[in-house]
């Protein structure tokens, strides 16, 4: 067992995990955050994706206790109270998501794109995101709610 | 998820003492890209587990006629760094071809290296770079060259008792041009059905020195000197790069799995081996390295 100490949406949280535990069940068994969704568990499919000091990552392959000291962002750390952030609002605006399984990493990667970059070109949404997979196969629908952001179509 | 007891050594003498007394039940992890999934599978089972990321000094880059690369640098600041793009651009237009963004995040240059799938794209970028790979022990410090860094299928010369520190590439010569091209015919953030890097430097019109490598193409990344050979001192015609190119079939040894089978990987390691040499060709001919 081991302690961490870290920041997760903009939380101090101090907690003794198992050495082996993996980020995203610390994410949602010891923290109850269970918006972060587990898909094919190596690293490939893009459902855990939560940023890690404002970088994407998928949580099923990093380990807890390499993230002691870091800051980790989660979908549940995006709302501002009821308000949604502008890249969930345009998720339902531009019709961004349909079985919902992809859409909590899909959105924490846009939102690290967009971050780095907030006017991005189409291809650069398109190769940012190549990596989260949809298998209901919306994707000209997740590419144009970025887009929507990006364009300042959604409000804030 | 096996269990296992973690370890995190405040310093690099304290790693290398952590590594001498447990080194053989031992795995190092960085970013855990690579290690993790091998864990998940039991397919690695180490005892203890010793994390690296307090040693701040293996993080660092720096230029002083070779670009020395710190093993914890993330394949994702190799592919933004500015120092690297513009002294050693081959690395810059390999590493953004590396998986997805979530898995450069993560993964470290000491990581892959150590790992040593034969699939991965920088060993044969480090290849036509001539790169060396710095080791450390309690004993000693030593210096490995890329082409001899590799023994197996996930093997290395890296000793139990032994850390990747550092990355050491020398600058490309001027009138050289080089890229690295990647096969993927399923997704992007695949590895390479075989992926190729080459350097091409000229004198004058003709091909002073080519060097081609390739990955994913048998069990540990390759030079092909056959192809190398037959290309110095020749005019780099579409003529002479396909026929040298063809060379490249005896010298991989693919296997057959859901990214092709043996006899089409070999097929399209000449296929791509021409490719890259007619890109490199180009771009020494315009003395900007790559693009």
């Amino acid at each position: 067992m081991r302690t961490i100490r870290l920041q997760v949406n903009g939380q101090p949280v101090v907690r003794e995990i198992p050495d082996n535990r993996l980020l995203v069940d610390f994410l949602r068994y010891d923290l109850d955050l269970t918006g972060t969704k587990e898909g094919c568990s190596v690293g490939v499919c893009g459902a855990c994706t939560v940023l890690l000091d404002g970088q994407p990552v998928s949580s099923c392959i990093v380990l807890a206790v390499i993230v002691d000291g870091c800051e980790v962002t989660t979908i549940e750390g995006l709302a501002q109270g009821d308000r949604f952030h502008p890249l969930q609002q345009a998720f339902i605006e531009y019709g961004g998501f349909q079985c919902g399984i992809c859409t909590p990493g899909q959105i924490m990667a846009a939102k690290a794109l967009l971050d780095g970059n907030p006017y991005p070109s189409k291809e650069e949404i398109q190769t940012w995101m190549m990596g989260n997979l949809c298998r209901c196969t919306g994707y000209y629908k997740i590419i144009e709610s970025i887009q929507a952001v990006a364009k300042g179509k959604v409000a804030p | 998820m096996i269990s296992f007891t973690y370890l995190e050594p405040v310093d690099i003498d304290e790693a290398l003492a952590t590594l001498a007394r447990y080194g053989d039940e031992a795995k190092v992890i960085a970013g855990g890209t690579g290690l993790v999934n091998l864990m998940k599978q039991r397919l690695v089972q180490p005892t203890y587990l010793i994390g690296l990321r307090r040693l701040a000094g293996l993080s660092g880059m720096h230029y002083d006629g070779t670009l020395q690369i710190g093993a914890l640098c993330t394949h994702r600041m190799i592919e933004t760094s500015m120092l690297v793009r513009n002294h050693v651009p081959l690395l810059a237009e390999t590493f953004r071809q590396v998986a997805s963004v979530r898995i450069r995040t993560m993964a470290t240059i000491g990581g892959a290296l150590a790992h040593a799938d034969p699939n991965q794209d920088p060993p044969p970028a480090f290849m036509v770079l001539d790169a060396r790979v710095r080791l450390r022990s309690q004993q000693r410090t030593r210096e490995v060259a890329i082409g001899e860094f590799f023994t197996g299928y996930y093997e290395t010369v890296v000793a139990p008792n032994e850390l990747i520190t550092e990355v050491v590439i020398p600058s490309p010569l001027a009138d050289s041009g080089a890229t690295f091209v990647k096969f993927l015919p399923q997704t992007h953030d695949d590895y390479a059905t075989v992926a190729v890097a080459a350097q091409v430097t000229l004198d004058g019109d003709r091909i002073a020195e080519a060097r081609v490598a390739l990955g994913a193409a048998a069990a540990t990344p390759l030079r092909a000197t056959a192809v190398e050979d037959a290309l110095r001192g020749q005019v780099p015609t579409p003529t002479v790069l396909r026929e040298a190119a063809v060379l490249v079939a005896d010298a991989v040894d693919p296997t057959s799995d859901f990214r092709g089978s043996a006899p089409y990987k070999r097929d399209m390691a000449v296929v791509f081996v021409r490719r890259a040499l007619a890109q490199a060709a180009v771009r020494a001919r315009a003395g900007r390295g790559t693009a």
